[in-house]
């Protein structure tokens, strides 16, 4: 396994062998038909080392990490996670400023996921 | 001094690979009382077994070590070997050089070591063994089933066509189970009950069978050969000598509320009630939380309208107890709640149920008479989407991790069923494998495939959205097209899993027979005694084991039959002699070991004790050496060292632990 994938590993805390390609997640996904990349071949790619091909892919912010697919995998294999994971790896090298830590409060309420709070920052960028 | 001999087995390649078994044997002879030893390729062989007979006879050993696989494996056939040649079986010990060591080493050196390290113990526990004898007790010619589902009622019949009583145990008003609910069977698609029936008409005319149905398995005691059980027989509050099975209470009864368990709660039945036409016995029983008399006290209905005068709404529960030679748990299953599976809206929509459901929608029987309809508004169904696997290959807390095994075969039965009987109606399979290894079973797939056009998609689905026009938006993916579907619905099926019974564990914990995390009974060996409990004279038969179809859960209830039979063809069996002993002198009648023991083989008396020369009463524990079963709970429990498990003595412990450490 290359370093990268060690890392999205290690950022998911997910193991990707868990998958037993029943396409649930594929299933689940609302934003499906506008990724390149489905959810289900999220493992593949990770699996075979292509992490370049998969963090070009415009499928890392076409999730809207709503979490279906991290819900409803009977694997534990979360390919959101996975994604949120891979997102990571590319905001990271770029090494960009996202939200500041300041407009965080404001966007707190009780109902949103905290994790979803997360995602969105790392996925929006300024 | 005991003079010994150690063995040392290659078992072929499997100790040989990783333990330098020549190394072994050149070690053991340093070891004190050791005049004999030496390696050989096969110690379980014929030749093997003539090696150890041949240095009995020429050294005039006392005690045998032999270095082989795990005991469970092969003591018994190198106790025999040596009780052959004269010498005591209890004066043999196996070192296990391959499930602890050879298997779970890769380095030589040091499985070498560790192996010599364990052949030391097991020598140095020889020199304190002592001949011990195995009784003998009585065997009860008797069999009990629990559960009388097709496995049970076969089991039931196979015993008791080779001659011996057998009593079933079924927990509703009726034998039948599971399979009393099915309407067809795969792969031949025979109608359920008409080939059920007639085996539990057999069962019931049977002259050695016994059915006590509505009751309960309350508390068992005893060991193999002679098992106590205490059986609640239920209050039917219906006299089983009177009823003539007219069935005229059940039309009378005022009170029609109650979810019909037998129709997976589709529909509603009477407070008396049979649970369906087939039943036997065909006696109603009052369900005394429905009925209006019990809880209002002003009906009596039924006992107004019966002939035979058969009502009597005062009976009690009533506890019988029988003496066993064996048991036979023949539990079986239940589908798994779907509470945790929202996506699927089951339990929102009427029209999204399981496949037990469909079944009794199918069935003649069934709560729609057969014929298939939606169950929210009646209509007939056009699009039907089925999916599999649902609780099943789970590795989450929401299903199952195992196959329920039988799933991918019935769905493919009841597409088939849908597509000939209504030609008109678009049935849609979302599947992740379809596993169907069985005979005539990939067949009778790809028949439902190719014959009957039904619409097999790989891939799974999200979820299940009722609509309001009353369809379902059915969203799920076809992974070899690489398309999301959204697909209309008017009916969803879903493939349940399966668990076992709910009182799969209740019942393992009252046979003290060991159980899996998922609450199917354990098997004695998963290849060689698929049938067996580890618990002596505990067998096993059906879904309670595992997840299997009615081909077989027929041939295991035979094979358990079987199995019974052979006990019970026995007049004595042997006891084992590694039981526990008290010494009255330690003892200080502190009752520990009494509490701890699951077997209830310890008891305390008052006797006469004579302490080096003191004379005097004390209060001291007995074990009763037939109850007792050798598990050790009292000889570590047991505070003044008073306790002690024949051929495992403290001393023998801890001599092992010694030689390990020296």
């Amino acid at each position: 396994m290359s370093k990268q994938s060690e890392l999205i590993a290690e950022i998911s805390g997910v193991n990707p062998l868990k998958c037993m390609k029943c396409g649930k997640c594929s299933a689940s996904c609302p934003s499906f038909n506008e990724m390149d990349i489905k959810p289900h071949q999220f493992v593949s790619y990770i699996q075979r080392d292509d992490i370049e091909a998969l963090t070009a892919s415009k499928s890392l912010y076409k999730c809207l990490s709503c979490f279906a697919c991290v819900e409803r995998c009977p694997r534990g294999v979360k390919p959101g996670k996975l994604i949120d994971a891979a997102r990571q790896l590319v905001l990271r090298q770029r090494g960009q400023e996202y939200l500041s830590p300041d407009e965080v409060p404001a966007l707190l309420d009780e109902e949103t996921p905290q994790q979803l709070l997360m995602s969105a920052f790392r996925k929006y960028r300024r | 001094m005991q003079k010994i001999g150690v063995f040392v087995c290659h078992c072929g390649s499997n100790i040989a690979a990783t333990v330098d078994v020549k190394k072994v044997a050149k070690m053991a002879l340093k070891e004190p009382g050791v005049c004999h030893a030496e390696d050989y390729p096969y110690m379980c062989s014929e030749a093997g077994q003539s090696r150890i007979a041949a240095a009995i006879a020429e050294k005039g050993l006392t005690g045998i070590v032999v270095c082989s696989c795990s005991p469970r494996m092969h003591e018994a056939t190198f106790r025999k070997a040596a009780e052959r040649c004269g010498l005591n079986p209890y004066m043999v010990e196996i070192a296990n050089l391959r499930e602890h060591c050879s298997w779970i080493h890769k380095d030589m050196e040091e499985a070498t070591e560790k192996a010599v390290i364990l052949m030391r113990a097991a020598v140095a526990k020889v020199h304190l063994n002592t001949p011990l004898q195995a009784g003998e007790s009585a065997v009860t010619k008797r069999a009990l089933v629990i559960g009388g589902g097709i496995a049970g009622i076969q089991t039931a019949i196979d015993i008791a066509d080779a001659g011996y009583k057998v009593d079933i145990v079924e927990k509703t008003p009726s034998i039948g189970g599971r399979m009393s609910q099915l309407d067809k069977t795969f792969p031949t698609l025979d109608c359920s009950a008409c080939i059920l029936t007639p085996k539990m008409v057999e069962a019931a005319a049977h002259e050695n069978i016994t059915i006590h149905t509505y009751s309960e398995v309350e508390k068992v005691s005893g060991f193999v050969g002679n098992f106590t059980v205490d059986i609640r027989k239920k209050a039917r509050m219906v006299d089983m000598t009177k009823c003539t099975g007219c069935g005229v209470c059940q039309e009378k009864c005022p009170s029609r509320k109650t979810a019909n368990e037998f129709n997976r709660g589709l529909n509603t039945r009477s407070a008396i009630y049979t649970p369906f036409a087939q039943a036997i016995p065909n006696v109603p029983v009052i369900d005394t939380e429905s009925c209006i008399k019990f809880k209002t006290g002003k009906c009596g209905v039924c006992a107004a309208v019966c002939q035979a005068g058969a009502i009597d709404y005062k009976q009690q529960d009533e506890i019988i107890t029988e003496t066993y030679g064996a048991i036979v748990v023949a539990t079986g299953f239940d589908t798994i709640k779907l509470d945790k599976y929202g996506e699927y809206a089951y339990g929102q929509s009427k029209d999204v149920i399981t496949s037990l459901e469909l079944e009794r929608i199918m069935n003649a029987a069934g709560p729609t008479k057969g014929h298939l309809e939606r169950l929210s508004d009646g209509k007939a169904p056009k699009e039907i989407v089925f999916i599999q696997c649902v609780g099943s290959r789970c590795s989450d807390d929401r299903g199952k991790p195992y196959c329920s095994k039988i799933c991918c075969m019935y769905t493919a039965k009841h597409a088939m069923l849908i597509r000939d009987k209504y030609p008109d109606v678009n049935v849609t399979v979302f599947y992740i494998d379809v596993r169907t290894p069985g005979k005539n079973f990939d067949e009778f797939y790809r028949r439902a495939v190719e014959d009957y056009g039904v619409n097999y998609v790989k891939g799974q689905v999200g979820k299940v959205a009722p609509q309001p026009d009353g369809s379902l938006l059915v969203q799920g993916v076809d992974l070899l097209d690489n398309k999301q579907i959204l697909k209309k619905a008017d009916m969803v099926v879903l493939a349940t899993a399966i668990e076992p019974n709910p009182d799969a564990r209740k019942i393992a914990t009252m046979l003290t027979a060991s159980i899996d995390t998922n609450n199917f009974l354990t098997e004695a060996h998963p290849k060689l005694r698929p049938v067996e409990s580890p618990t002596a004279g505990v067998f096993l038969s059906g879904v309670c084991q595992g997840p299997k179809d009615i081909p077989e859960t027929v041939a295991q209830a035979g094979a358990a039959a079987v199995k019974v039979i052979g006990l019970l063809a026995k007049d004595k069996l042997k006891t084992n002699p590694c039981t526990a002993q008290a010494d009255e002198l330690l003892c200080n009648g502190c009752s520990t070991c009494a509490n701890v023991c699951p077997y209830g083989a310890i008891t305390y008396e008052v006797r006469l004790v004579n302490d080096h020369g003191i004379r005097e009463e004390r209060r001291v524990a007995s074990v009763n050496s037939a109850l007792c079963q050798g598990c050790g709970a009292c000889t570590v429990a047991c505070p003044s060292g008073a306790m002690d498990l024949q051929g495992f003595s403290n001393r023998q412990i801890i001599a092992e632990v010694d030689a390990i450490c020296r």
